[in-house]
């Protein structure tokens, strides 16, 4: 099932199946690991539920959640 | 692509890498603190560079900032590919390349390192942090991956100084015997990079390989755009058919991206090998602490309140020892010489002088001790993390939030301390936000006008005075200065619908006690002999302009209070402030005032110095301050009303919290944007707001009063 980065909870992981919009902030995360393909961890939200911290390739990585709603996952069950 | 230097030029070798590699550490290691600090041309972007011994010879090591991509958005991510292709102005083609990775982290770190070994520069990989490697579980056969990457792979632990006599010795092979790799990922890409070549060439038009295939991937990037500048709508349709091409209809960043990752994946097969981390459980469970909700931000408010307190009162010994000294030195001197012309310049010229650069130094050190152990330690992205919500309503993020919170002690640091912040944007922004928070130079000039003319009045059986209300009123007035300035800057000058808050959050690690000393140093040789200079020759100005002319007194006769005042207005700041005074007069100053502002634009806080002169106050009483108060408070314009009533002080503090008056502060800015463009415009927005505020209280306050 697809569904976008920021709607995992924290623990919960999916693949990376593209990009709602391939825009220069998406293309950044592609060159940080958040490619197609790639497993992606949630760790946890920051206090206010924003941003979030993933892990990914081994590495941990916060973003904010307008740029995880720009993600498209497959959730891993 | 690798030209050769000429027999006598020194070689240039250049450091790449991600952030949070420990590329600075190694940078260290090699050139120790023989540093040359400047600007990339154009570009606010700091250009470090430094020489050292290779095999005998003498090689000039140039850094490039950390980047994880050579992908550009902006001039300032386009340096990477403009050092690499020999682009940059005064810089010949580099010899070699060293190119730092994260043992720890290879397959994002290999990313970058892919693209540079395509640029066919002559490269060995610098495999550091090996030392980590155990405790995260993680075994790399290194010289099958040196095999697979083409290039010299040499293991090494930057932050214990481990492998560098290795890394000299493949840097001094590699520049005997000269070798480019030669790396193709997407053979369609490099025809296309070819075809393109050949067309722009019929145009009359040059460029590098490594241009043209940023300019080909990344549409509608800075390659591009400057591309299309010398070319011309020509380009357009070029890059549109060979895009297409290549991609068939997808954007090539994306094809790159994925296609490089998988080339990562394929070529760490079997080389790299992940186990469980022994440290990975303990690490993770610190982490649940330190980002918790609740322990996490209360941590972090205990961890702000230190760094604040340590800025604001650990300081002040220092600082008032500092002051202390180049007093007593001054005064030595001048009871040692005959009084006169030499004797003044020394002392009150160049003895205050370097004390005024001086004194900022323990604020400086101390501030830098903790950004430099919280980077260290991996905690500042943390608390970038923790703070970025909040931020975010004025156009910034989290990163901006220790920059801000220093700036409450002196702006100078904070303002140096915005190096953290990843965005070019979010860091002019803070930059320009930080002289607006109440300084420590600040409080002396609040303390004595509150003192001597806001009523003691209190209300709620004396819980709240009206003095400490003011107080509190012109920190929030810096407070929403700076707030609205940050805002406006990140609406008005770059209206990027999103401002990005992408952060590695590096893994906890100790901090290394050389590691930290060493760049803490570099921070204070940095300050010392870039806004150094400009701040202490601005003190030799001021001092020129209140000493000259001199009047006839018989050198050597004493020079009494009365003596000195006549003098202060006589002197060229004295008729400067007069020529000017019509300009103050809405604001209800008189000259004096205007004399005792003006004379404080180097430096706020001289502002009660010069007030104790013009009005002549004896320097010999007990209670320097107590007289002040007094004369101030009796200080009458010609016709007889008093000059300091209750709306013209408020005005006049007002003016002091929105005004930049501080040379140092100036002398940072240009210093960190690497042009006097901000600087220049920080001064006048924040003098006008300065002068528009007092107007407003003045006048809307002597109106209340009277009616």
């Amino acid at each position: 099932m697809s569904v976008t980065l920021a709607s995992l909870r924290p623990g919960e992981s999916g693949v990376v199946e593209g990009f709602v919009q391939e825009d220069e902030l998406a293309q950044r995360l592609m060159q940080m690991g958040v490619v197609e393909g790639a497993e992606v961890e949630v760790l946890r939200y920051a206090p206010a539920g924003d941003p979030l911290e993933v892990r990914v390739l081994g590495y941990a990585l916060s973003l904010r959640g307008s740029e995880a709603a720009n993600v498209l996952i497959a959730r891993r069950d | 692509m690798s030209a050769q230097p000429a027999v006598d030029e020194i070689p240039v070798v250049v450091t790449l890498g991600n952030p949070n590699t420990g590329k600075s550490t190694l940078f260290n290691c090699l050139t120790g603190l023989k540093q040359k600090v400047g600007n990339y041309p154009g570009v606010t972007v700091e250009q470090v560079s430094g020489s050292t011994e290779v095999g005998g010879r003498t090689v000039r090591l140039v850094d490039v900032p950390g980047t994880y991509s050579l992908a550009a958005a902006s001039p300032d991510e386009m340096i990477a590919v403009d050092v690499l292709r020999g682009g940059i102005e005064g810089m010949p083609h580099p010899s070699a390349v060293v190119i730092v990775v994260d043992a720890t982290n290879l397959r994002r770190n290999l990313f970058l390192a892919s693209q540079v070994l395509e640029a066919g520069v002559p490269a060995v990989v610098a495999l550091n942090m090996v030392d980590r490697l155990d405790q995260e579980g993680v075994r790399i056969d290194v010289e099958a991956l040196a095999e697979r990457l083409g290039v010299p792979v040499v293991p090494i632990a930057a932050a214990k100084g481990e492998g560098i006599d290795a890394l000299k010795r493949a840097l001094d092979e590699i520049l005997r015997k000269p070798r480019a790799p030669h790396l193709v990922l997407t053979p369609a890409l490099e025809d296309a990079v070819t075809e393109l070549t050949r067309r722009l060439g019929e145009l009359g038009v040059q460029a590098s390989g490594i241009e043209l295939r940023r300019a080909l991937i990344d549409a509608g990037g800075y390659a591009e755009q400057r591309l299309t500048q010398r070319v011309g709508a020509a380009l357009e349709p070029m890059l549109a058919e060979l895009r297409q091409q290549v991609g068939g209809g997808r954007s090539l960043a994306t094809l790159e991206a994925r296609d490089r990752y998988s080339w990562i994946q394929a070529q760490l097969k079997g080389i790299e090998e992940r186990g469980p981390a022994p440290r990975r459980a303990a690490l993770d469970a610190a982490d649940r602490v330190l980002n918790h909700p609740v322990l996490g931000t209360a941590l972090f408010a205990l961890v702000m309140a230190a760094v604040f307190q340590a800025v604001f009162a650990w300081a002040t010994p220092l600082v008032d020892a500092i002051d202390y000294l180049t007093g007593a030195l001054g005064e030595a001197v001048s009871s040692r010489m005959a009084p006169g012309l030499l004797s003044s310049f020394i002392a009150e010229g160049v003895i205050a002088g370097v004390g005024s650069v001086v004194v900022f130094l323990p604020q400086i050190l101390i501030l830098f001790t903790f950004i430099i152990i919280l980077e260290d330690t991996g905690y500042m992205a943390r608390a970038a993390f923790l703070m970025d919500r909040a931020m975010r309503g004025l156009g910034l993020s989290g990163q901006s939030f220790i920059p801000m919170l220093s700036s409450f002690a002196c702006a100078v640091p904070g303002i140096m301390g915005t190096r953290v912040i990843a965005n070019r944007h979010d860091r002019l922004a803070t930059i320009m936000a930080a002289p607006f928070m109440t300084c420590s130079a600040r409080l002396p000039v609040y303390s004595l006008l509150i003192a001597a003319f806001v009523p003691d009045t209190r209300f709620l059986g004396g819980f709240i005075n009206l003095q400490g209300l003011v107080l509190f009123g012109l920190y929030m007035l810096g407070i929403v200065g700076g707030a609205f300035t940050a805002w406006v800057i990140s609406r008005l000058f770059w209206s990027r619908a999103k401002a990005r808050f992408l952060l590695e959050m590096p893994p906890y690690r100790m901090p290394n006690l050389r590691a930290v000393l060493t760049k803490l140093l570099s921070r204070a040789v940095v300050f010392l002999q870039r806004a150094g200079t400009i701040i202490f020759c601005v003190a030799l100005v001021v001092w020129a302009l209140a000493s000259f002319p001199r009047d006839a007194a018989p050198d050597g006769a004493p020079v009494d209070a009365e003596h000195a005042a006549q003098r202060l207005s006589d002197s060229y700041l004295g008729r400067m402030s007069r020529s000017v005074t019509p300009l103050f007069e809405p604001l209800g100053w008189d000259w004096k005032v205007t004399a005792a502002v003006i004379a404080s634009f180097p430096a706020r806080e001289v502002v009660i110095a010069a007030l104790g002169t013009i009005y002549a106050v004896d320097s010999a009483a007990d209670d320097v301050e107590g007289t002040l108060t007094a004369r101030i408070r009796a200080a009458r314009h010609a016709d007889g009303t008093p000059v300091y009533t209750l709306p013209m002080v408020i005005g006049l503090l007002i003016f002091y919290a929105l005004c930049l008056q501080c040379v140092s502060t100036i002398a940072v800015m240009r210093r960190e944007t690497g042009t006097w463009r901000w600087p220049a415009l920080a001064w006048f927005y924040m003098t006008s707001l300065g002068y528009l505020g007092a107007y407003g209280a003045y006048h809307f306050g002597t109106r209340l009063l009277a009616s």
